[in-house]
């Protein structure tokens, strides 16, 4: 694992530590600006295509709603209800954040910005949002509430039957750049962004990452109108804000990896690498939203009749004939 | 239930005949039923195109204007008989018109109207005090529609929040107002043949001069 250096005034002057150190800030601070942003732009923007303005009265366009939002539930009583299985319960609503945010190690944000430069990047990512399915799970069990434990049997289901093909539909991707680090996909997709030879791919993993964050169409684990809220039904506070920060976080994630491995990064003319990259991610951030004012709830079955008997097909395919061009080409 | 399905065939033959819906209510099987006989490729053209088609539509109406109506800043339409606040109306001549009859207060079904009915100096009735307590009022309007004398109205206006529930209740210099209200020209007493100072029997408007009705008799 190589950490780079990047701000080039600090280049030379400040201590070798510094830069890396300030790549982690940076990233933190953005990521969870942006994640706290997102709550007033996705109710600014469903306002929208819902023909209605949102919040709008809490400072200037309703910015101000959020830090509201934020200090009343600063505020509220520390609750643990007690049914429930109480170290559980309070380590669950940390793995969500805490690996949605370490996914954001690896994604370059820009040339040569990036916190973590592995040369597995992609597999940590996909370990992390692995490792993600055990705090809806164990939030569900350690709630001991019937609602809760249907929507964590339900999480568990979900995701690990999309996680399958996540992995799958991305694999086409490494085979044409050759390489999981993340950073060297992007470089490999100078000429012609992945999203044209591996639009199945895309598809796929759009698919695959909506279920991954847990976001209509693919809410089954909060559903709620059947669940209450389902694996969350029990937590409030600030508990229950680190769910919701985790999901947002797990946007901006997917919708960064989208922009990373199938639309170049940073890759852009005329603007700077790190303005493309923030305004693709915002784009996918937008599509997530529009998404969500769009689609109604499919049953539970037809969610797994959509992953293992379309999805899985698909990206097998699409692996297949990714595989057959890259060896006839070598 | 089981004991109503023909258990021994299975779902798909339950379907009749062309053209006629499925006699089920499953979801499942009337999924099976509609996706038979047709091929893969049609379905997932289909699936796909509607997909699509819901994202154009939602995304459409980021350009449409908005419902909302922006309280405070704008003013929803009430139109002139919406059932809003309740006043107490005036005569075209100034005068009060509730006769202080106790209708309003009967036919209030929260009981949230009260008064005192008293008679001044021209023999004319009217209420010593008058009490509603808005915050019981549920604003139906049978008060109005038992006023013999237009006197009670309820007029367009819903902005009467209070910090204090004591101050919903409202007296009688707060309900009454200075015009006639919804009813122009109507004078109780100019059309009712009640005797007041001024106004004899017979003097009120398409009335005929009293008679004694011994002289109707042959």
């Amino acid at each position: 694992m190589t950490v780079r250096l990047v701000p080039a005034l600090l280049a030379g002057t400040a201590p070798s530590w510094l830069g890396p150190l300030l790549t982690v800030l940076g990233v933190l601070i953005v990521v969870l600006t942006i994640a706290a942003g997102l709550i007033w732009y996705e109710r600014r923007l469903l306002s929208l295509f819902q023909d209605r303005y949102g919040p709008n009265r809490v400072g200037p366009a309703g910015l101000l709603q959020v830090l509201a939002d934020t200090f009343k539930i600063l505020f509220k009583e520390d609750w643990v209800p007690p049914f429930a299985d109480k170290r559980v319960f309070v380590v669950a609503p940390a793995i969500v954040l805490m690996t949605a945010l370490l996914s954001f190690m690896v994604v370059p944000v820009a040339s040569g910005i990036v916190v973590a430069d592995v040369n597995i990047g992609l597999l940590f990512v996909l370990g992390m949002s692995s490792l993600a399915v055990y705090s809806v799970v164990l939030a569900g069990w350690a709630s001991h509430s019937k609602y809760s434990l249907v929507g964590g049997l339900r999480a568990a289901a979900q995701m690990v039957s999309y996680e399958v093909f996540m992995g799958l539909s991305l694999v086409g991707v490494v085979l044409m750049a050759g390489s999981f680090d993340l950073s060297r996909i992007v470089e490999a997709q100078h000429g012609l962004w992945y999203v044209v030879p591996q639009f199945f791919g895309f598809v796929v993993f759009v698919v695959a990452g909506f279920a991954e964050t847990r976001r209509i169409p693919f809410d089954i684990p909060e559903a709620d109108s059947e669940l209450v809220a389902g694996y969350h039904t029990e937590y409030s506070g600030m508990k229950f804000g680190l769910f919701m920060v985790g999901e947002y976080v797990a946007i901006t994630l997917i919708s960064a990896l989208i922009a990373t491995l199938f639309f170049g990064g940073w890759l852009g003319p005329w603007l700077p690498g790190l303005v493309w990259f923030l305004l693709k991610t915002l784009l996918f951030i937008s599509f997530f939203i529009l998404t969500r004012a769009t689609f109604p709830r499919p049953r539970y079955d037809q969610l797994m009749e959509l992953g293992w008997k379309a999805m899985l097909p698909l990206s097998l395919v699409n692996l297949l004939v990714t595989g057959a061009i890259v060896v006839a080409h070598h | 239930m089981n004991a109503s399905k023909d258990t021994s065939a299975p779902a798909d033959t339950q379907a009749p005949a062309d053209g006629h819906p499925p006699l089920t209510t499953d979801v499942v099987t009337t999924g099976r039923l509609a996706r038979r006989g047709q091929s893969l490729t049609p379905r997932v053209y289909r699936t796909v195109a509607s997909t699509l088609h819901g994202i154009g539509v939602v995304f459409a109406h980021a350009f449409h204007s908005r419902a909302t109506i922006q309280y405070p800043e704008e003013m929803v339409y009430l139109p002139p008989r919406y059932r809003g606040r309740i006043v107490l109306s005036r005569d075209p001549a100034g005068e009060e018109r509730c006769v202080a009859c106790y209708l309003c207060s009967v036919a209030c079904p929260v009981d949230c109207i009260s008064l005192q009915a008293t008679t001044d100096e021209h023999g004319r009735r009217y209420p010593a005090w008058f009490r509603i307590n808005f915050s019981r009022c549920i604003f139906c309007g049978f008060c109005e529609e038992a006023c013999p004398t237009y006197a009670i109205q309820l007029t367009p206006d819903v902005e009467m929040s209070e910090y204090d529930r004591a101050n919903m209740v409202y007296e009688k210099e707060d309900l009454l107002i200075s015009g006639p209200g919804k009813y122009h020209d109507y004078d109780f007493y100019r059309v009712a043949g009640l005797a007041i100072d001024g106004k004899d029997k017979g003097e009120a408007e398409h009335e005929a001069p009293p008679r004694d009705v011994r002289d109707l008799l042959p």
